[in-house]
């Protein structure tokens, strides 16, 4: 389904704010499989994501998704396959536009836009319809500009708009962990719905680890720009909020004790 | 009253520019300084057919597609040789110049004894109401020629403006909203961005070569100068007509720039009546352009430190 083999990148490359971004991440993902990503800050997680959306092109190694090889790919040709969720919730959608626009035009994710109507009577049922399942009332409000919403109400619309046309791949990055917990705790159901409904593959980015292990069915763990564990079947199954979190202390140990002990073997060896 | 009539087909062919400034600032806030340039080009092509005794509606159908190309240009400029949105529009305008007194040869081209659209209309109008002697409105004279100029004019302003307003409701036009307002969503929904402002800048910069056009044939003479400092003419037209109207939907910003346009041009017909230098048009225009940019910031910020003010009193 989503293959992505070996792929590096480095930002701002020979400089001296060279980044290290990715380091040869190689991760399968069989189809209908909901894959959560967890890591420290900057250990690429986001930024695998971005790869796979397509960003920016990889350095090296090769993404193919669903038969597809994208690895070359420019961003808005990839979204024929691809629904997305950003962090910022004023991302996913335009807020001078109304409600019913934005829908419309997720409508025709990565489809020919010509001169047809973007809206009709119709449709607008439809929008109706489909709002409504999100149990916020905002079916009443498809006239209103998206600006005048809340952060959540955004995010979901966002995630409804993602799914619209079921893609063969949905990316979430952290799309909860600029709301409140109100908020994101609804997202997250919202999310765990539409992706139990449509068997949707999906790639979500986290800093929950409550999330990880209540969500999805397999966990994959990064650390400078490498994938440090990958968790699935029976020890999935097992793992708990506490022992992700001891692992990621582990990360942080060894990160610590590295320096030390390299102080130490250039004082003796040199 | 001729004065106020001649004002006003201006005004409405000028609202034709207005259209092109919002599409491009409004829509894409992309400042296009092409439009200097483009609103001569249009000028240029059709004097330049019309001299060589091609049909008015071809010349004029020849600006406008002139126009867009001279737009797209800017757009592929920006989008795919990463050229900066100002430096796109001054490479683009700059060249123009040179190609515009190519196109028409010299500085300056009479049209006064070819058929224009503007004679065409006269005709026209000859036809459908005998004669062409003057008219009396409200005990006014009104000559033949300036009373089918300016509903000539009328009619295409409300054709192109139904025509933008629909096409803004297409998936293609709200796409261009949508790649205006948030590029990244809409790049996220399989649209590219480049594509669209290309298209945007090419619409926009037709829109604007037909303002030209149509002008030089109204007043008579193609100028290879017309176009200075019609980008502020546009800006001004479009801020004025969304003080008007007072914001809202793409149709009322729409029907805001036509009335922004036309209300410009009467009050700098009426300043120039009442002893206005011409050569300070120009600075007054800027100046008031500078001002309509920084007040709402002001204003605001006024209201707050009123606010603040009063709540540390209370």
């Amino acid at each position: 389904m989503l293959e992505i083999s070996q792929i590096r990148k480095t930002f701002h490359p020979d400089t001296p704010n060279e980044v290290r971004a990715l380091r040869g991440v190689t991760i399968t993902l069989e189809k209908g499989t909901f894959l959560i990503i967890i890591g420290t800050n900057g250990s690429g997680k986001s930024t695998l994501l971005n790869a796979v959306a397509g960003t920016f092109l990889v350095d090296e190694g090769t993404i193919t998704l669903g038969g597809h090889p994208i690895t070359s790919w420019a961003e808005h040709q990839r979204a024929k396959l691809i629904g997305r969720v950003f962090q910022n919730p004023f991302s996913g959608t335009a807020p001078n536009m109304t409600i019913a626009e934005n829908l419309a035009l997720a409508t025709r994710r990565g489809q020919r836009r010509g001169f047809g109507w973007a809206l009709n009577r119709s449709m607008m049922g439809e929008l109706q319809d489909r709002v409504r399942t999100l149990n916020m009332g905002l079916e009443q409000r498809l006239e209103n500009p998206i600006g005048s919403l809340s952060g959540g109400q955004r995010q979901a619309l966002t995630l409804l708009m993602a799914s619209w046309l079921k893609p063969e791949l949905l990316l979430l990055d952290e799309h909860t962990a600029a709301l409140d917990p109100k908020s994101a705790d609804q997202v997250i159901r919202l999310t765990h719905d539409i992706i139990e409904r449509d068997h949707l593959t999906t790639l979500m980015v986290t800093h929950s680890m409550q999330q990880a292990v209540n969500l999805g069915d397999r966990i994959v763990m990064m650390h400078r720009g490498e994938v440090l564990h990958d968790l699935f079947g029976s020890e999935r199954a097992r793992v708990r909020p506490e022992e992700l979190l001891q692992r990621f202390d582990e990360v942080r140990r060894r990160e610590r004790l590295d320096p030390a002990v390299a102080e130490m073997l250039r004082k003796n060896y040199i | 009253m001729n004065l106020l009539i001649g004002a006003t087909t201006i005004g409405l062919i000028l609202a034709l520019l207005a259209f092109g400034v919002y599409l491009s600032f409004r829509i894409f806030s992309f400042p296009d300084i092409t439009t200097d340039g483009s609103i001569t080009l249009g000028a240029a092509v059709t004097a330049a057919l019309l001299v060589h005794n091609f049909a008015p509606w071809e010349a004029t159908l020849a600006g406008f597609f002139a126009g867009m190309l001279a737009g797209s240009i800017t757009g592929i400029l920006h989008t795919k040789f990463k050229i900066n949105e100002l430096l796109s529009g001054i490479l683009v305008m700059t060249a123009l110049y040179s190609i515009n007194l190519h196109v028409m040869g010299k500085s300056n081209v009479p049209l006064m004894n070819h058929v224009t659209l503007a004679s065409q209309a006269e005709s026209l109008f000859a036809l459908l109401f005998g004669g062409t002697g003057d008219l009396f409105i409200l005990g006014w004279p009104v000559s033949a020629r300036d009373a089918s100029a300016l509903l000539g004019v009328a009619l295409i302003v409300c054709l192109l403006g139904t025509s933008l307003f629909l096409f803004f409701r297409t998936n293609l036009g709200t796409a261009m909203r949508a790649a205006g307002d948030n590029a990244q969503m809409i790049r996220a929904l399989g649209v590219s961005v480049d594509f669209v402002l290309i298209l945007g800048l090419a619409i926009s910069n037709g829109l604007i070569a037909l303002a030209g056009s149509l002008l030089a044939q109204y007043q008579g003479f193609a100028d290879v100068q017309m176009g200075v400092g019609m980008i502020v003419w546009g800006l001004a037209s479009v801020i004025i007509g969304e003080a008007l109207v007072g914001g809202g939907g793409i149709g009322i910003l729409i029907i805001g720039a036509v009335m922004g346009s036309v209300l410009f041009r009467l009050l700098v017909a009426i300043a120039l009546r009442w002893g206005l230098n011409p050569n300070d048009l120009k600075l007054i225009t800027a100046l008031f352009v500078f001002i309509a940019l920084i007040a709402p910031a002001a204003i605001r910020k006024l209201k707050s430190t009123t606010a603040s003010n009063s709540s540390a009193h209370a």
